[in-house]
């Protein structure tokens, strides 16, 4: 606990992102250690008047230790929903249905009642959200809203909970914070309300941080200090985070694996490096080459890929991104694709085994091994059968969804 | 007349815009006292206009109505010459913008002038009636929020559940309900048909008899919160309701924090501002206007004494109680503004 208020951070700034250590560090043991956080089958939908929105549809992942695991995809996949329900915060409602398990350090924390959930909250897990501006509360000043977290999880007194909140946001690189405690959030600037609400995530020491999107509303200028700080706290706390984010380039510079959603789905899984050099899906190499515009809110960032976004409500039979993607044929429309290992396009010949022999069996259990590389898709990029549907595409000028294919896009 | 005191603060976009913009350095203490005495002196000058308007035309309203003040208090068989002995008498030959001004320069003196009908001075008048109805203006109000604000509270927490279906439903009828059937129901309830408890009328002064003191007042309170409670429980849950979807309170939640910590220590201050401003205007209106409840039960306060007056044509009188219930509207506007100010932060630097 003492680590975090441990001299001026910068001193023992590395240029090194902190999840190439730790992925190294924790990787060995991998298969022998249990993960931190194991999400299985997590389904969430909602029933709304327009019918059922399956916002989140049979998500499996796994979060170890230590690891920073990035979640990315368009607007409306899912990502705030599943991680707000890995946390507990989305529990059982009238028009809410649940189904799936999540598992917290061995404890099946999705079968436990609000008030032991709670226990979790702030001291084992914790928080922080996309906008500073609506995520501390306007009328309470600073300190006594990092108080609270050390006053009902530490047991410390007042002066004790304020003497703590002071060191907590000198370690976030708050200048005079002995000021700043006293001070209401109005009165401080965007990049300076995150930092608050880091050192609030923080300030009991939690083991597994959710980030959701932390930087999307701040400054540009702004958003680097943040990642910055969030990857250093990461580090010396060796806490483990899940960040949920629109953007690559943070996913590519602060993460160890990425998980990336579509449509309530994982469609593709695998260790960041791994991932940047040979996506599988479709879709996630059209995110890679979306090219982010400087201006601008970072939700605009992936209207970039052509046509629209899935329909929760009436998701089609194949794939769902089939509507969208250059490579679609005839099976994508009808068939689900499975999750399966990208280790079967290495072994077999590559393409042949992943396009013809979807007999091999269902896809593995993801939280078993979580640096497998797996996807979703008929054909899959950088495979003879992807390539050959794509060429058969830009040949009809069409995809099999009948989506038009202009050959200078692909 | 409190529209403009009355906006809500935390509407304001420009509060939160105004200061992100940079580290904001805290005004120094001279300049914060002159900008608050600058305040203060603003709404002085404020509560000096309105206080002269609203007299001003309750003078013009009164002489405007049928009847006459001279003929009341000369009896009924008295002469034509007697009336207007009387008239001159009381100065009411006078036009009334003189009057107008002569009654002025008694209120700077502190004089109001005489009841024409009793003889009591004014002021007398209204020494004995303002604690009267200030008691069961300020009990009724307790009592509303206290039955309200937890209902509402555990009513946005688990809205369309037993309590705030059941608090709903009993609110919609007492609200409905018009003062004097509701008064009369109690009474029924309370003061003889079914039991009798409380007494029905009358009114027994606090350093007199403390308890008699409450039994007389119950009654009437309750009469006058019932309604209250209701409207307040419906506004204070819907304004709740909207704040329990912030974010601030998922971060809050996200801390461990207890369900009563977050309703109580995070929801209810930012949800609070509408209900404030209601109750505000509430007790203004209670302070001088609760006339059906303290006719129907007997109690000699400012309403009762208002509504005299007019019958009687007793202009000094009506004048009197006119007079402290603008003060009074303008005075709760103000505190209800130093409570915002007291509940935001926000606020507060806007001065
Ligand atoms: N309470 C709810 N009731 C009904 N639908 C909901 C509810 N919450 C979320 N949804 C829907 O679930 C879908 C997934 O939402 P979610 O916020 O998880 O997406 P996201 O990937 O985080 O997107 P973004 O990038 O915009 O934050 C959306 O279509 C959303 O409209
Ligand atoms: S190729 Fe088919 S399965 Fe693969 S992403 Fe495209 S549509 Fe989906
Ligand atoms: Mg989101």
């Amino acid at each position: 606990m003492t680590s975090i208020d441990a001299g001026p951070a910068d001193q023992r700034r590395d240029t090194r992102p902190p999840a190439a250590g730790s992925a190294q560090t924790t990787a060995p043991g991998a298969t022998a250690t249990r993960p931190l956080l194991e999400v299985d089958q997590l389904r969430v939908h909602f029933a709304t008047p327009a019918g059922l929105v399956r916002a989140v549809d049979g998500v499996s992942l796994s979060v170890r230790a230590g690891e920073v695991l990035g979640v990315v995809g368009e607007s409306g996949s899912g990502k705030t929903v599943m991680s707000r329900r890995a946390m507990g915060l989305v529990g059982p409602g009238t028009t809410t249905r649940l189904s799936g398990t999540v598992r917290y350090d061995g404890t099946e924390i999705s079968a436990l009642p609000p008030a032991e959930l709670s226990k979790l909250w702030g001291s084992e897990m914790a928080m922080i959200l996309q906008d500073p501006m609506t995520s501390l509360n306007p009328v309470k000043r600073v300190g006594e809203q990092i108080g609270e977290s050390l006053r009902r999880h530490l047991g410390l007194d007042r002066a004790a909970a304020h003497q703590r909140a002071v060191q907590l946001l000198r370690s976030v690189g708050l200048s005079e914070p002995e000021r700043r405690v006293r001070q209401y959030p109005h009165e401080l600037s965007g990049g300076m309300r995150q930092r608050v609400t880091i050192a609030i995530a923080l300030s009991c020491d939690p083991r597994l941080l959710f980030a959701d999107e932390p930087t999307t509303a701040l400054d540009v200028t702004v958003q680097a200090q943040i990642l910055e700080l969030l990857a250093r706290q990461q580090a010396e706390h060796r806490m483990a985070m899940m960040i949920v984010t629109h953007d690559l380039r943070v996913v590519r510079g602060h993460t160890d694996r990425v998980v990336v959603m579509y449509a309530g789905k994982v469609v593709e899984a695998a260790p960041t490096r791994t991932l940047f050099a040979a996506p599988r899906m479709p879709y996630t190499e059209a995110l890679m080459n979306a090219v982010p515009p400087l201006t601008g809110s970072n939700h605009a960032v992936l209207r970039v890929i052509p046509g629209r976004p899935p329909n929760l409500l009436a998701p089609p039979p194949g794939c769902a991104f089939a509507p969208r993607c250059a490579s679609a044929q005839e099976r994508c429309l009808t068939e689900m694709p499975p999750l399966r290992s990208a280790a079967d396009l290495a072994g077999a010949s590559p393409g042949g085994s992943a396009a013809g022999a979807p007999a091999g069996g269902p896809a593995p259990a993801i939280a078993g091994t979580p640096d497998d590389h797996v996807y979703r898709c008929w054909y899959p990029v950088g495979t003879e059968a992807g390539d050959e549907a794509r060429r058969t595409n830009i040949e009809r000028g069409h995809t099999a969804a009948g989506t038009p294919i202009l050959a200078e896009a692909v | 007349m409190s529209a403009g005191l009355a906006a809500s603060p935390a509407a304001d976009p420009t509060a939160g815009a105004t200061v992100a913009a940079g580290a904001p350095a805290r005004a120094p203490r001279g300049r914060r006292q002159r900008r608050f005495a600058a305040v203060v002196g603003k709404r002085l000058l404020h509560l000096l206009i309105v206080l002269l308007l609203v007299t001003f035309a309750s003078f013009a309203i009164t002489d405007l109505l049928p009847g006459d003040a001279a003929a009341t208090v000369a009896g009924e068989n008295a002469t034509p010459e007697q009336i207007a002995a009387v008239r001159t008498e009381l100065g009411l030959d006078r036009p009334m913008i003189v009057r107008y001004f002569d009654w002025l320069g008694g209120v700077l003196t502190g004089d109001l002038g005489n009841s024409f009908r009793t003889g009591q001075p004014v002021t007398e008048a209204l020494a004995q009636r303002i604690p009267v109805s200030f008691e069961i203006a300020v009990v009724a109000q307790i009592l509303a929020l206290l039955v309200a604000i937890p209902l509402a509270v555990y009513s946005a927490y688990r809205p369309g559940k037993l309590i705030d279906r059941s608090s709903m439903a009993i609110g919609f009828g007492a609200a409905a309900m018009p003062h004097f059937i509701l008064g009369m129901v109690l009474i029924l309830l309370f003061a003889g048909g079914l039991s009798s408890i409380l007494p029905a009328t009358g009114f027994v002064g606090f350093f007199d008899d403390p308890l008699g003191n409450l039994k007389s007042i119950i009654l009437p309170c309750l009469t006058l919160m019932l309604g209250e409670a209701a409207v307040y429980r419906q506004l204070l849950r819907s304004d709740m309701i909207s704040t329990l979807q912030e974010d601030f309170i998922l971060m809050a939640r996200s801390k461990g924090l207890s369900p009563r910590r977050i309703l109580f220590r995070h929801a209810l201050r930012p949800s609070s501002f509408s209900l404030i401003t209601l109750a505000g205007v509430n007790m203004g209106r209670l302070l001088g206007g609760a006339i059906v409840v303290e006719v129907m039960f007997a109690i000699p306060g400012l309403g009762q004494m208002v509504a005299q007056a007019v019958y009687d044509r007793d202009y000094l009188m009506l004048q009197g109680g006119i007079l402290v219930i603008a003060v009074s509207y303008v005075v709760i506007n103000a505190l209800i503004d130093l409570l915002y100010a007291a509940l935001d932060p926000r606020v507060r630097r806007r001065g």
